[in-house]
């Protein structure tokens, strides 16, 4: 039942996939990203949304740091962290991450400290569920992989 | 008493002497009275030369005509009453004196009786009293108290009866009443003397005839006063239409010309003979009439009159004339015939209005309706495709016979629905582009000529993808028209369960390459062929291809076209030649005409215009019978229309159906195809022989109908098999037995497999990765996948490899991060750019001081240096040739020989394009106003860096097409790969 499995991990792919653009966690910057990724760099869309998180897991880090030091109120740096994780959000697609930015930068600009700290705990929890359903994404993709490799051995139309 | 009684009189009736208006019953002139006026018509002079009269006439007029006797019968009567008043009044004058005068002779005599009586009475008194003597004596017994009366004068109060019997009183009498007979007697005079002055006045006045006249005269005179400046024609013309007076403010023409002489005689032109036929008409039928008339005059061009025109009666009732009366209502008629237009064109304006608003409402509506439609159609397809893949597995499971059959059924409805799908989603596509075209409808383009003209005036190869990307895009990518039909052909053979052969000409004038959107033509054959097949029972489905003159000749020479023609099937001998004298070649667009014949049940004449309706069939029962949705069709003349061509259809019913559409293509440049002839020739599925690509004629046989049911492997193995066999034929070969055939087939992949796997073994997931199949899979990628395997053992592609990597173009990205940067780079190598990458503004500007780049794409946001603050620097150098600014701000450039730098001249200009998130705070003007070039909005997408590419001339040296799901892609992809297998 190797092929039902693949099939299954595909479905079920797939259905994450629309859920999380149904949502609006992601949009369709997500499946240019998905286009990028050829025979060439097999795993660059998995690759690239490391990197993001890596990047971001920093970011979030400064942010929550300057907003929490009271006594130093740096809308500058802010503004940069911000900047930055807008830019790279939008750039993997994921959308509703870059739309809390914006609020967030927007706070910023207001400088509305407690919309800040709020805008910063909901952007910590948007990004934890982007993570973690992109990392259950990739785990599926993996699995699908491996099954793949399995399914046809002496398959036909596999080269 | 009776003086009052007189006073009465001469206040009741002298007034009424001298009656104040003699007109008063004379309406018809209502003339001021004399006296009042008379300064006013002094001080006008008269013309009285327009006015023209037979006198004749006009005595005759009188005596006979009704109205003309009343006239004058009417001033007598007038005159008549008028004296007959003043005659009464004073006979009543005259009775009043004389009444008067009896009875002051009445009183008089009277007075004598009484005075008798007294006398008498007097006498006959017992105790006679001489009056003469002193006799008053006597009466002093009479009551004292007379005696005290005082009579200080002669007057006597008569208030006192009991005075009556003195002398005293009667003499009084008497006098008094002598002093009222004095004045009777005056008064009588007095009127009397009235009375013959009257009388002589009576005799002094005027006789009738002369007041008559007198009347006349000043009516006329207002008339002329009136009429003197008045655009007006009075006339009167007798029985015989001849003029008998006129009255001609403008006169042109004299006596002896007009009177006695009728219209026809006098005047001449158009008018005259109807305005003449309407005074006879009026004569005719006795009742009066207005009518206009346009008279072409020779000095003042048309003028137009009103004419009203009224019988003249005799008085035994006949018509003996007509009076008329014109006036030049000209300047009116023009006038109102402007109103009438310009109020016709108000309500043509509205019309047009409310019809638009209702369009745009529809329009609203339908678009709404679209994109719902689209997103069902998108929502429905994925757990569809699930159902679909499912059972194509269990399909490959152990399943008994009739398990079989059933998920064969369950496949093709699948299939169906899915086909169904993609074609509405299609089409709300194709729809959407229509409506949303701000541009070309503010245009008002209705037929795709205009788009083509459209298109050749903005000189982009493809408009309405530059107009609305978005919608659906076309896209350019060189194609070989004949590989396209082959591969229709192939497919369509594939899954042909009728006995009919499938025929492709290809006229040798066609291009090897063309470009245009391949997917699209593609699409829109396989949507024709398929529903030839359906429609046809026997015979042949034939597609012809040739070139066609330019359908709307313009800014292309047509010599050049033909030119081309010509040179291009010998296109490697003459390349060089045809370089030199083709500079511009680059933009040759070539027609090229596709009929797809068949010699099926072709279509009723009655049908035809509701073919490439929406959701319409040829008939009910064909719907029917053969199925389908009807959407085919609007399809294809939506996508033919889109890419600037026509779609037409001829038919005989039972003898067959030619679909033609016309497309315009352009021709690559020779030099780029060229280029890529190898890479074609590497996708190309049969040997390399320059003979297979110009070959221009393809024949499909049908497969024996029994070996299509007899498979014993999976559908889907089994459809790979047929598909091979059917290749094999198009090769020429022999029919190969078709167990020997897979049995080749099976081995050779085997073999194939296991070495594949060693180099590329992690290569496979790229055809079952979902994203890729099912968002965007595309045919050239599957050949592209087979391209760059062949590359490392092809010599030939090493040195072309070489070649283009001196010739590309050297990029510079400008980004500080690194999902960015990666996601970029990744897109670059897409489209088979190098680029390198700075991570600030500072960097890149040292970077250009290194080195000439091409192209820089420039992040605005930037740690240590932003791009704008870059942009300017470079800016700078380019400008002043010195990195003086750059040092200012802190930039070293490298050590470099600073003359070479500055000899350089002409600096050239490095396109530097922005690239921006549209909700950060950096706008467009900012980025224009520090010297970049365009600017592309964050997320970067291929499509959008490729524009950009294709911009600054840099053109991207593409491997993929990303096109809209072409749901029967995957399937065609995957034989193609299979077929290639094969042939190795």
């Amino acid at each position: 039942m190797l092929g039902f499995g693949a099939v299954r991990l595909r479905t079920d792919m797939n259905r994450l996939l629309s859920l999380l653009f149904h949502q609006g966690v992601l949009d369709e910057q997500f499946l240019q990203l998905q286009q990028l990724q050829d025979q060439t760099s097999p795993n660059f869309v998995s690759e690239v949304v490391t990197i993001y998180f890596h990047e971001s897991e920093k970011q979030l880090r400064n942010l929550r740091n300057l907003l929490l030091d009271r006594e130093m109120w740096d809308y500058c740096k802010l503004g940069i962290h911000l900047n930055q994780l807008m830019g790279s959000s939008s750039s993997i697609g994921a959308k509703r991450v870059r739309n809390i930015c914006a609020a967030f930068r927007a706070a910023v600009d207001q400088n509305n400290r407690p919309a800040c700290m709020r805008a910063l705990e909901v952007l910590e929890h948007e990004y934890c569920y982007l993570k973690n359903k992109l990392h259950e994404l990739f785990q599926i993709e993996q699995e699908r992989v491996l099954g793949d490799t399995v399914r046809y051995p002496g398959a036909v139309n596999q080269q | 008493m009776e003086e009052d009684n007189v006073e009465d009189i001469e206040v009741e009736v002298l007034p009424s002497m001298w009656p104040e208006d003699i007109d008063a019953a004379g309406k018809k002139f209502n003339v001021e009275k004399p006296g009042a006026d008379q300064d006013l018509l002094e001080d006008v002079t008269f013309i009285e030369e327009p006015t023209i009269v037979d006198f004749q006439r006009l005595l005759e007029l009188t005596n006979y005509s009704e109205k003309g006797s009343s006239q004058l019968s009417y001033l007598v009567k007038n005159w008549e009453w008028k004296q007959e008043n003043a005659v009464r009044l004073l006979r009543e004058e005259l009775e009043n004196l004389s009444k008067q005068q009896r009875e002051v002779e009445l009183k008089k005599l009277e007075i004598l009786e009484e005075h008798r009586f007294e006398q008498e009475s007097y006498g006959g008194d017992k105790r006679p009293v001489s009056i003469l003597d002193e006799v008053y004596e006597i009466f002093q017994d009479a009551p004292k108290r007379r005696n005290d009366v005082v009579i200080p004068d002669q007057r006597i109060d008569i208030d006192d009866e009991h005075d009556t019997d003195t002398v005293k009183y009667w003499k009084q009498r008497a006098w008094h009443l002598e002093k009222l007979l004095d004045a009777s007697i005056q008064r009588e005079q007095i009127l009397l003397e009235k009375l013959d002055e009257s009388i002589e006045k009576l005799e002094k006045q005027s006789s009738p005839v002369e007041e008559l006249s007198q009347i006349l005269k000043r009516a006329d005179n207002f008339l002329h006063f009136v009429l003197q400046n008045a655009p007006v024609v009075i006339g009167h013309q007798d029985k015989e239409l001849r003029y008998r007076f006129i009255y001609n403010h403008f006169p042109s023409l004299r006596e002896e010309d007009i009177i006695g002489k009728t219209d026809v005689e006098i005047f001449k032109g158009d008018g005259v003979k109807e305005s003449q036929d309407f005074k006879r008409e009026v004569l005719e039928r006795g009742l009066p009439g207005k009518r206009e008339f346009t008279f072409e005059t020779d000095l003042f061009g048309a003028k137009t009159f009103l004419i009203y025109v009224e019988p003249v009666f005799s008085k035994a009732g006949e018509t003996i004339g007509v009076n008329y009366m014109g006036m030049e209502i000209t300047d009116q008629v023009r006038r109102r015939e402007k109103m009438a237009k310009l109020r016709e064109e108000i309500a043509v304006q509205k019309a047009r209005e409310t019809e638009l608003n209702k369009t745009i409402h529809i329009t609203e509506e339908t678009m709404r309706a679209k994109q719902m439609l689209a997103t069902m159609s998108h929502e429905i397809r994925s757990p569809l495709s699930g159902v679909v893949s499912m059972a194509e597995i269990l399909s490959t499971t152990k399943l008994d016979k009739d398990q079989k059959q059933l998920l064969s059924v369950m496949l093709s409805s699948g299939d169906l629905v899915l086909q169904l799908i993609n074609d509405i989603l299609d089409l709300s596509k194709v729809e959407s582009g229509r409506v949303s075209r701000p541009f070309l409808r503010h245009f008002r383009i209705r037929d795709s000529r205009f788009s083509v003209c459209l298109y050749r005036f903005l000189q982009f190869p493809f408009p309405i993808s530059c107009l609305f990307s978005g919608v659906m895009k076309l896209e350019a990518t060189k194609f070989r028209p004949r590989e396209v039909i082959k591969h229709v052909l192939q497919t369509a053979a594939a899954s042909l369960k009728k006995m009919l052969i499938l025929e492709g000409n290809v006229a040798d004038d066609v291009p090897i390459e063309v470009i245009g959107d391949v997917l699209r033509i593609r699409q829109i054959l396989t949507n024709l062929i398929s529903n030839a097949v359906k429609f046809t029972h026997e015979g042949k489905v034939k597609i012809n291809l040739y070139v066609i003159a330019d359908p709307c000749p313009q800014d292309q020479p047509k010599p050049k076209i033909e030119n081309d023609e010509l040179v291009l099937p010998a296109r490697n001998s003459v390349l060089d030649e045809h370089k030199e004298n083709e500079p511009q070649s680059h933009e040759t667009v070539v027609w090229i005409r596709c009929d797809v014949q068949d010699t099926g049940i072709g279509i009723p004449e009655t049908a035809i215009p509701s073919l490439f309706k929406k959701y319409m069939q040829a008939g009910a029962d064909t719907a029917r019978k053969y199925g389908g949705t009807g959407l085919g069709l609007a399809i294809c003349k939506q996508l033919v229309e889109l890419m600037g061509g026509s779609l037409t259809v001829s038919s005989k019913e039972h003898c067959g159906s030619t679909f033609t559409f016309v497309l315009p293509h352009k021709v690559p440049h020779a030099c780029e195809s060229s280029d890529e002839t190898d890479e074609f020739r590497d996708m190309d599925d049969n040997a390399s022989t320059e003979d297979d690509v110009s070959c221009g004629f393809f024949q499909f046989k049908p497969r024996t109908l029994g070996s299509l049911f007899s498979a014993n492997g999976s559908n889907r193995t089994h459809d790979l098999m047929g598909n091979e066999t059917s290749f094999n034929k198009l090769d020429g070969s022999s029919v190969v037995a078709e167990s020997s055939s897979k049995r080749n087939f099976e081995n050779k992949n085997k073999s194939r497999t296991k070495k594949d796997k060693e180099n590329h073994g992690d290569q496979d997931r790229a055809f079952h990765n979902p994203s890729n199949k099912k968002n965007r899979p595309s045919i050239t990628d599957g050949m592209r996948v087979d391209s760059d395997r062949n590359s490392g053992c092809v010599s030939s592609n090493v040195n072309h490899e070489r070649a283009k990597t001196s010739a590309r173009p050297k990029i510079l990205l400008v980004e500080d991060h690194v999902v960015n940067v990666m996601v970029a780079k990744r897109m670059m190598r897409q489209l088979n750019q190098d680029m390198d990458v700075v991570n600030n503004g500072a960097e890149a500007v040292r970077a250009v001081q290194r080195c000439d780049y091409d192209l820089v794409l420039m992040d605005v946001c930037m740690p240590v240096m932003d791009g704008l603050q870059a942009t300017r620097l470079i800016r700078s150098y380019e400008k002043t040739g010195n990195w003086d600014e750059a040092r200012l701000a802190g930039v070293e450039p490298p050590d470099l020989p600073s003359g070479d730098q500055i000899l350089k001249e002409p600096r050239k200009r490095i396109p530097i394009i922005a690239m921006t998130a549209n909700a950060m705070s950096e706008s467009a003007e900012e980025c224009f106003a520090n010297g970049m070039d365009s600017f592309i909005t964050k997320p970067v997408t291929l499509q959008n860096l490729k524009q950009c590419l294709e911009r600054y001339s840099i053109c991207p040296y593409q491997h993929r097409n990303y096109i809209a799901i072409y749901f029967k892609s995957s399937k065609i992809y995957t034989k193609t790969i299979v077929h290639k297998q094969e042939q190795q």
